[in-house]
Protein backbone atom coordinates (compact mmCIF):
# COMPACT_ATOMS: atom_id res chain seq x y z
CA UNK A 1 0.00 0.00 0.00
CA UNK A 2 2.82 2.22 0.54
CA UNK A 3 3.96 2.18 -2.90
CA UNK A 4 0.74 2.99 -4.44
CA UNK A 5 0.53 6.18 -1.61
CA UNK A 6 3.77 7.09 -2.69
CA UNK A 7 3.02 6.69 -6.93
CA UNK A 8 0.01 8.94 -5.78
CA UNK A 9 1.97 11.36 -4.03
CA UNK A 10 5.50 11.85 -5.24
CA UNK A 11 3.92 13.77 -8.14
CA UNK A 12 2.15 16.20 -6.54
CA UNK A 13 5.16 17.86 -4.39
CA UNK A 14 8.18 15.78 -4.82
CA UNK A 15 8.68 15.45 -8.90
CA UNK A 16 5.54 17.66 -9.97
CA UNK A 17 5.48 17.26 -13.34
CA UNK A 18 5.25 21.47 -13.90
CA UNK A 19 7.68 22.79 -11.44
CA UNK A 20 10.41 20.49 -11.89
CA UNK A 21 9.65 18.47 -14.95
CA UNK A 22 8.91 21.74 -17.24
CA UNK A 23 6.14 19.17 -18.75
CA UNK A 24 2.63 20.58 -20.00
CA UNK A 25 3.01 24.48 -19.50
CA UNK A 26 1.32 25.37 -22.50
CA UNK A 27 -2.22 24.74 -21.56
CA UNK A 28 -1.79 25.69 -17.88
CA UNK A 29 -1.03 28.94 -18.80
CA UNK A 30 -3.39 30.19 -21.16
CA UNK A 31 -6.50 28.97 -18.92
CA UNK A 32 -5.99 30.11 -15.51
CA UNK A 33 -7.62 33.90 -16.06
CA UNK A 34 -10.62 32.32 -14.62
CA UNK A 35 -11.39 29.70 -12.19
CA UNK A 36 -14.18 27.91 -14.19
CA UNK A 37 -12.08 27.35 -17.40
CA UNK A 38 -8.85 26.30 -14.33
CA UNK A 39 -11.36 23.46 -12.95
CA UNK A 40 -12.72 22.05 -16.40
CA UNK A 41 -9.32 21.22 -17.70
CA UNK A 42 -7.78 20.12 -14.88
CA UNK A 43 -10.81 17.79 -15.02
CA UNK A 44 -9.97 17.18 -18.58
CA UNK A 45 -6.89 16.29 -17.81
CA UNK A 46 -6.32 13.68 -15.06
CA UNK A 47 -9.29 12.29 -17.46
CA UNK A 48 -7.24 11.64 -20.11
CA UNK A 49 -3.55 11.21 -18.52
CA UNK A 50 -5.26 8.62 -15.92
CA UNK A 51 -6.95 6.36 -18.62
CA UNK A 52 -4.22 6.73 -21.07
CA UNK A 53 -1.87 5.55 -18.80
CA UNK A 54 -4.10 2.40 -18.37
CA UNK A 55 -4.56 2.03 -21.65
CA UNK A 56 -0.98 2.08 -22.67
CA UNK A 57 0.07 -0.14 -19.96
CA UNK A 58 -3.06 -2.63 -20.53
CA UNK A 59 -1.39 -3.53 -24.19
CA UNK A 60 2.23 -2.84 -23.52
CA UNK A 61 3.73 -6.34 -24.08
CA UNK A 62 1.79 -6.16 -27.49
CA UNK A 63 3.08 -2.62 -28.62
CA UNK A 64 6.33 -3.42 -31.10
CA UNK A 65 9.06 -0.53 -29.70
CA UNK A 66 9.22 0.93 -33.17
CA UNK A 67 5.83 2.37 -33.33
CA UNK A 68 5.05 2.70 -29.96
CA UNK A 69 4.89 7.21 -30.16
CA UNK A 70 2.66 6.39 -32.78
CA UNK A 71 0.48 3.90 -31.17
CA UNK A 72 0.43 5.93 -27.83
CA UNK A 73 -0.74 9.06 -29.48
CA UNK A 74 -3.76 7.19 -31.11
CA UNK A 75 -4.86 6.07 -27.67
CA UNK A 76 -4.35 9.86 -26.23
CA UNK A 77 -6.23 11.49 -29.15
CA UNK A 78 -8.66 9.46 -28.88
CA UNK A 79 -9.41 10.07 -25.69
CA UNK A 80 -9.07 13.33 -26.35
CA UNK A 81 -11.62 13.27 -29.00
CA UNK A 82 -13.99 12.10 -26.29
CA UNK A 83 -13.73 14.74 -23.85
CA UNK A 84 -13.96 17.47 -26.50
CA UNK A 85 -17.45 15.80 -27.93
CA UNK A 86 -18.38 15.62 -24.10
CA UNK A 87 -17.69 19.19 -23.53
CA UNK A 88 -18.88 20.38 -26.07
CA UNK A 89 -22.50 18.42 -25.26
CA UNK A 90 -22.68 19.14 -21.90
CA UNK A 91 -20.99 21.93 -21.47
CA UNK A 92 -20.87 24.47 -24.63
CA UNK A 93 -19.86 27.64 -22.85
CA UNK A 94 -16.72 26.43 -21.20
CA UNK A 95 -15.77 24.27 -24.24
CA UNK A 96 -16.21 27.97 -26.27
CA UNK A 97 -13.70 29.33 -23.83
CA UNK A 98 -10.85 26.94 -23.61
CA UNK A 99 -11.39 26.59 -27.43
CA UNK A 100 -8.54 24.94 -28.73
CA UNK A 101 -6.64 23.96 -25.81
CA UNK A 102 -8.97 21.07 -25.12
CA UNK A 103 -7.09 19.98 -28.32
CA UNK A 104 -3.84 20.82 -27.07
CA UNK A 105 -4.15 18.03 -24.32
CA UNK A 106 -2.72 15.67 -27.21
CA UNK A 107 0.67 17.50 -27.30
CA UNK A 108 0.53 18.02 -23.45
CA UNK A 109 4.35 16.71 -22.61
CA UNK A 110 2.51 15.47 -19.10
CA UNK A 111 0.14 12.82 -20.59
CA UNK A 112 2.87 11.80 -23.45
CA UNK A 113 5.77 11.67 -20.83
CA UNK A 114 4.02 9.71 -18.44
CA UNK A 115 2.58 7.07 -21.22
CA UNK A 116 6.44 6.92 -22.48
CA UNK A 117 8.06 6.99 -18.79
CA UNK A 118 5.62 5.01 -16.51
CA UNK A 119 2.60 3.35 -18.13
CA UNK A 120 5.39 1.65 -20.62
CA UNK A 121 7.10 -0.23 -17.57
CA UNK A 122 4.49 -0.97 -14.73
CA UNK A 123 1.15 -2.92 -14.55
CA UNK A 124 -2.36 -1.42 -14.99
CA UNK A 125 -3.27 -0.32 -11.29
CA UNK A 126 -0.26 1.43 -10.45
CA UNK A 127 -0.24 2.97 -14.03
CA UNK A 128 -3.46 3.92 -12.91
CA UNK A 129 -2.21 5.43 -9.70
CA UNK A 130 0.80 7.55 -11.32
CA UNK A 131 -1.86 9.08 -14.24
CA UNK A 132 -4.38 10.49 -11.05
CA UNK A 133 -1.29 11.45 -9.32
CA UNK A 134 0.68 13.56 -12.16
CA UNK A 135 -3.09 14.85 -13.18
CA UNK A 136 -3.23 16.10 -9.61
CA UNK A 137 -0.12 17.75 -9.49
CA UNK A 138 -0.72 19.47 -12.73
CA UNK A 139 -4.12 20.39 -11.01
CA UNK A 140 -2.96 21.86 -8.40
CA UNK A 141 -0.92 24.35 -10.12
CA UNK A 142 -3.18 24.79 -12.26
CA UNK A 143 -5.72 25.78 -9.00
CA UNK A 144 -3.24 28.16 -7.68
CA UNK A 145 -2.65 29.98 -10.67
CA UNK A 146 -6.13 30.58 -11.58
CA UNK A 147 -7.38 31.51 -7.91
CA UNK A 148 -4.44 33.87 -7.66
CA UNK A 149 -5.40 35.39 -11.20
CA UNK A 150 -9.12 35.57 -10.62
CA UNK A 151 -9.17 36.78 -7.50
CA UNK A 152 -6.47 39.63 -8.05
CA UNK A 153 -7.47 40.68 -11.38
CA UNK A 154 -11.26 40.29 -11.21
CA UNK A 155 -11.93 40.56 -7.32
CA UNK A 156 -14.22 37.35 -7.95
CA UNK A 157 -14.16 33.13 -7.60
CA UNK A 158 -15.96 30.96 -9.97
CA UNK A 159 -17.68 34.38 -11.33
CA UNK A 160 -19.12 34.86 -7.55
CA UNK A 161 -17.53 38.62 -5.87
CA UNK A 162 -14.75 38.13 -2.74
CA UNK A 163 -13.73 41.57 -2.90
CA UNK A 164 -16.60 44.31 -3.74
CA UNK A 165 -14.49 46.59 -6.95
CA UNK A 166 -13.99 50.36 -6.52
CA UNK A 167 -16.11 51.19 -10.22
CA UNK A 168 -19.14 49.37 -7.95
CA UNK A 169 -18.41 51.54 -4.92
CA UNK A 170 -16.33 48.74 -3.23
CA UNK A 171 -12.52 48.94 -2.27
CA UNK A 172 -10.91 46.94 -4.13
CA UNK A 173 -9.33 48.13 -7.70
CA UNK A 174 -8.52 45.21 -9.74
CA UNK A 175 -5.32 44.85 -10.85
CA UNK A 176 -5.43 44.38 -14.99
CA UNK A 177 -2.41 42.43 -15.35
CA UNK A 178 -3.02 39.60 -13.90
CA UNK A 179 -5.84 38.75 -16.55
CA UNK A 180 -3.51 39.42 -19.18
CA UNK A 181 -0.76 36.17 -20.56
CA UNK A 182 2.50 37.52 -18.32
CA UNK A 183 0.93 37.25 -15.27
CA UNK A 184 0.64 33.68 -15.37
CA UNK A 185 4.73 33.39 -15.80
CA UNK A 186 5.51 35.70 -12.77
CA UNK A 187 3.12 33.48 -10.81
CA UNK A 188 4.60 30.02 -11.86
CA UNK A 189 7.99 31.41 -11.74
CA UNK A 190 6.94 32.59 -8.14
CA UNK A 191 5.65 29.13 -7.21
CA UNK A 192 8.85 27.66 -8.25
CA UNK A 193 10.91 29.96 -6.28
CA UNK A 194 8.91 29.12 -2.87
CA UNK A 195 9.34 24.75 -3.13
CA UNK A 196 13.00 25.24 -4.40
CA UNK A 197 13.08 27.37 -1.13
CA UNK A 198 11.62 24.69 1.27
CA UNK A 199 13.00 22.00 -0.79
CA UNK A 200 16.76 23.16 -2.28
CA UNK A 201 17.90 19.53 -3.31
CA UNK A 202 15.69 20.84 -6.62
CA UNK A 203 17.50 24.17 -7.18
CA UNK A 204 19.78 23.76 -10.31
CA UNK A 205 23.17 25.38 -9.83
CA UNK A 206 24.82 24.94 -13.24
CA UNK A 207 23.64 27.64 -14.84
CA UNK B 1 -2.86 41.00 -50.65
CA UNK B 2 -3.19 43.94 -47.88
CA UNK B 3 -5.35 41.21 -45.96
CA UNK B 4 -2.70 38.75 -46.18
CA UNK B 5 0.43 41.59 -45.22
CA UNK B 6 -2.20 42.10 -41.86
CA UNK B 7 -2.71 38.79 -41.20
CA UNK B 8 1.08 38.11 -41.57
CA UNK B 9 2.39 40.97 -39.29
CA UNK B 10 -0.72 39.96 -36.67
CA UNK B 11 0.61 35.87 -36.84
CA UNK B 12 4.28 37.37 -36.34
CA UNK B 13 3.58 39.79 -33.67
CA UNK B 14 0.50 40.97 -32.31
CA UNK B 15 -1.03 37.18 -31.93
CA UNK B 16 2.80 35.75 -31.27
CA UNK B 17 1.32 32.10 -31.08
CA UNK B 18 4.65 31.58 -28.08
CA UNK B 19 4.08 34.65 -26.19
CA UNK B 20 0.26 35.29 -26.47
CA UNK B 21 -0.73 31.98 -26.69
CA UNK B 22 1.27 29.75 -24.43
CA UNK B 23 1.80 27.29 -27.34
CA UNK B 24 4.98 25.18 -27.54
CA UNK B 25 6.09 26.22 -24.05
CA UNK B 26 7.47 23.11 -23.26
CA UNK B 27 10.47 22.90 -25.74
CA UNK B 28 10.36 27.16 -25.78
CA UNK B 29 12.10 26.78 -22.29
CA UNK B 30 13.92 23.70 -22.43
CA UNK B 31 15.96 24.21 -25.59
CA UNK B 32 16.56 28.07 -25.15
CA UNK B 33 19.58 27.85 -23.56
CA UNK B 34 22.06 28.80 -26.54
CA UNK B 35 21.50 30.63 -29.16
CA UNK B 36 22.56 28.12 -32.34
CA UNK B 37 20.46 25.26 -31.04
CA UNK B 38 17.13 27.70 -30.42
CA UNK B 39 18.12 29.19 -33.99
CA UNK B 40 17.63 25.69 -35.65
CA UNK B 41 14.98 24.80 -33.88
CA UNK B 42 13.22 28.32 -35.02
CA UNK B 43 13.92 26.97 -38.39
CA UNK B 44 12.38 23.40 -37.80
CA UNK B 45 9.30 25.32 -36.84
CA UNK B 46 8.87 27.77 -39.84
CA UNK B 47 9.45 25.09 -42.15
CA UNK B 48 7.12 22.17 -40.08
CA UNK B 49 3.63 24.32 -39.80
CA UNK B 50 4.46 25.93 -43.48
CA UNK B 51 3.62 22.79 -44.65
CA UNK B 52 1.34 21.16 -42.07
CA UNK B 53 -0.78 24.03 -41.94
CA UNK B 54 -1.87 24.39 -45.45
CA UNK B 55 -2.04 20.11 -45.79
CA UNK B 56 -4.30 20.46 -42.62
CA UNK B 57 -6.37 22.82 -44.47
CA UNK B 58 -7.11 20.92 -47.36
CA UNK B 59 -7.63 17.51 -45.36
CA UNK B 60 -10.32 19.87 -42.68
CA UNK B 61 -11.83 21.73 -46.05
CA UNK B 62 -12.14 18.64 -48.40
CA UNK B 63 -12.46 15.58 -46.09
CA UNK B 64 -13.88 16.54 -42.69
CA UNK B 65 -16.07 19.28 -43.25
CA UNK B 66 -19.87 19.34 -42.52
CA UNK B 67 -20.56 18.34 -46.62
CA UNK B 68 -16.97 18.62 -47.68
CA UNK B 69 -18.17 14.41 -49.23
CA UNK B 70 -20.87 15.45 -50.37
CA UNK B 71 -19.79 15.84 -54.60
CA UNK B 72 -19.33 11.96 -53.94
CA UNK B 73 -22.67 10.97 -52.47
CA UNK B 74 -22.40 10.59 -49.22
CA UNK B 75 -24.07 14.58 -47.88
CA UNK B 76 -24.79 15.06 -44.80
CA UNK B 77 -22.00 13.23 -43.21
CA UNK B 78 -20.45 15.82 -41.00
CA UNK B 79 -16.49 14.37 -39.71
CA UNK B 80 -15.12 17.14 -38.00
CA UNK B 81 -15.13 14.95 -34.71
CA UNK B 82 -12.23 12.88 -36.02
CA UNK B 83 -10.59 16.39 -36.17
CA UNK B 84 -7.97 16.15 -33.46
CA UNK B 85 -6.88 12.56 -34.29
CA UNK B 86 -6.46 13.49 -38.08
CA UNK B 87 -4.68 16.87 -38.13
CA UNK B 88 -1.96 14.92 -36.00
CA UNK B 89 -1.60 12.35 -38.00
CA UNK B 90 -0.83 14.69 -40.57
CA UNK B 91 1.74 16.57 -38.45
CA UNK B 92 3.09 13.33 -37.46
CA UNK B 93 3.37 11.74 -41.33
CA UNK B 94 4.87 15.21 -42.53
CA UNK B 95 7.71 15.14 -40.01
CA UNK B 96 8.61 11.68 -40.95
CA UNK B 97 8.64 12.43 -43.97
CA UNK B 98 10.33 15.58 -43.85
CA UNK B 99 13.28 13.76 -41.79
CA UNK B 100 13.48 11.10 -44.58
CA UNK B 101 13.63 13.38 -47.44
CA UNK B 102 16.43 15.73 -45.95
CA UNK B 103 18.49 13.12 -44.89
CA UNK B 104 18.80 11.82 -48.19
CA UNK B 105 18.59 15.23 -50.42
CA UNK B 106 20.13 17.76 -47.93
CA UNK B 107 21.94 16.07 -44.97
CA UNK B 108 23.84 19.41 -44.19
CA UNK B 109 20.01 20.34 -42.57
CA UNK B 110 19.74 17.11 -41.75
CA UNK B 111 22.37 17.17 -39.09
CA UNK B 112 21.86 21.01 -38.40
CA UNK B 113 18.25 19.70 -37.05
CA UNK B 114 18.88 16.75 -35.77
CA UNK B 115 16.94 15.32 -32.76
CA UNK B 116 14.61 18.53 -33.33
CA UNK B 117 12.89 17.22 -35.99
CA UNK B 118 10.96 14.26 -34.18
CA UNK B 119 10.57 16.26 -31.06
CA UNK B 120 8.32 18.73 -33.41
CA UNK B 121 6.03 16.27 -33.67
CA UNK B 122 4.43 16.71 -29.80
CA UNK B 123 5.49 20.68 -30.11
CA UNK B 124 2.05 22.31 -29.37
CA UNK B 125 3.23 25.23 -31.58
CA UNK B 126 2.36 23.00 -34.38
CA UNK B 127 -1.01 21.33 -33.51
CA UNK B 128 -2.01 24.80 -32.07
CA UNK B 129 -1.35 26.06 -35.45
CA UNK B 130 -3.50 23.50 -37.22
CA UNK B 131 -6.58 23.98 -34.86
CA UNK B 132 -6.55 27.97 -34.92
CA UNK B 133 -6.64 27.53 -38.16
CA UNK B 134 -9.98 25.36 -37.68
CA UNK B 135 -11.27 27.23 -35.86
CA UNK B 136 -11.10 30.49 -37.58
CA UNK B 137 -12.03 28.99 -41.05
CA UNK B 138 -9.08 30.44 -43.06
CA UNK B 139 -9.02 29.86 -46.47
CA UNK B 140 -6.54 28.09 -48.26
CA UNK B 141 -3.76 30.93 -48.88
CA UNK B 142 -4.81 32.68 -45.52
CA UNK B 143 -3.60 29.33 -43.83
CA UNK B 144 -0.04 29.26 -45.59
CA UNK B 145 0.16 32.81 -44.51
CA UNK B 146 -0.68 32.52 -41.15
CA UNK B 147 1.41 28.90 -40.84
CA UNK B 148 4.63 30.99 -42.41
CA UNK B 149 3.63 33.98 -40.05
CA UNK B 150 3.19 32.29 -36.61
CA UNK B 151 6.56 29.77 -37.35
CA UNK B 152 8.03 32.96 -37.67
CA UNK B 153 6.77 34.24 -34.82
CA UNK B 154 7.66 31.83 -32.55
CA UNK B 155 11.01 31.60 -33.91
CA UNK B 156 11.82 34.90 -33.11
CA UNK B 157 10.45 34.94 -29.81
CA UNK B 158 12.73 31.54 -28.93
CA UNK B 159 16.12 33.05 -30.35
CA UNK B 160 15.37 36.21 -28.68
CA UNK B 161 14.62 34.15 -25.24
CA UNK B 162 17.98 32.23 -25.77
CA UNK B 163 19.84 35.78 -26.66
CA UNK B 164 19.03 37.02 -22.98
CA UNK B 165 19.82 33.77 -21.31
CA UNK B 166 23.34 33.63 -22.65
CA UNK B 167 23.63 37.29 -21.12
CA UNK B 168 22.08 36.38 -18.03
CA UNK B 169 24.69 33.95 -17.49
CA UNK B 170 26.78 36.70 -16.08
CA UNK B 171 23.92 37.62 -13.38
CA UNK B 172 23.75 36.54 -10.25
CA UNK B 173 20.07 34.95 -9.56
CA UNK B 174 18.54 33.77 -5.84
CA UNK B 175 19.60 30.25 -5.21
CA UNK B 176 15.44 29.19 -5.79
CA UNK B 177 15.16 31.01 -8.58
CA UNK B 178 17.86 29.44 -10.73
CA UNK B 179 17.43 28.20 -14.19
CA UNK B 180 13.51 27.72 -14.47
CA UNK B 181 12.61 30.18 -12.48
CA UNK B 182 13.93 32.90 -13.74
CA UNK B 183 13.28 31.95 -17.05
CA UNK B 184 9.43 32.49 -16.21
CA UNK B 185 9.94 35.57 -15.33
CA UNK B 186 12.16 36.44 -18.43
CA UNK B 187 9.37 34.91 -20.68
CA UNK B 188 7.09 37.14 -18.73
CA UNK B 189 8.58 40.05 -19.58
CA UNK B 190 9.03 39.18 -22.86
CA UNK B 191 5.47 38.75 -23.13
CA UNK B 192 4.50 41.99 -21.64
CA UNK B 193 6.98 43.70 -24.20
CA UNK B 194 5.23 42.00 -26.76
CA UNK B 195 1.66 43.34 -25.52
CA UNK B 196 2.79 46.33 -26.85
CA UNK B 197 2.15 45.17 -30.29
CA UNK B 198 -1.69 44.23 -29.64
CA UNK B 199 -2.80 48.42 -30.58
CA UNK B 200 -1.50 48.00 -33.68
CA UNK B 201 -4.27 48.25 -36.57
CA UNK B 202 -3.71 47.18 -39.97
Amino acid sequence: MGKARDTLLRPIFDDNPIALQILGICSALAVTSKMETAVVMSLAVIFVITFSNGAVSLIRQHIPTNIRIIVQMTIIASLVIVVDQGLRAYAFNISKQLSVFVGLIITNCIVMGRAEAFAMKEGVRSSLIDGIGNGLGYSIILLVVAVLRELFGAGKLFGIEVFQLANVGGWYEPNGLMLLPPSAFFIIGGFIWVLRSFKTDQIEMDN
Amino acid sequence: MEAYLSLFVKAVFVENIALAFFLGMCTFLAVSKRIPTAFGLGIAVIVVTGITVPLNNLVYRHLLREEALASIGLGGVDLTFVGLISYIGVIAASVQILEMFLDKYVPSLYNALGIFLPLITVNCAILGGSLFMVERDYGFGESVVFALGSGLGWALAIVALAGIREKMRYSDVPHGLRGLGITFMTVGLMAMAFMAFSGIQL
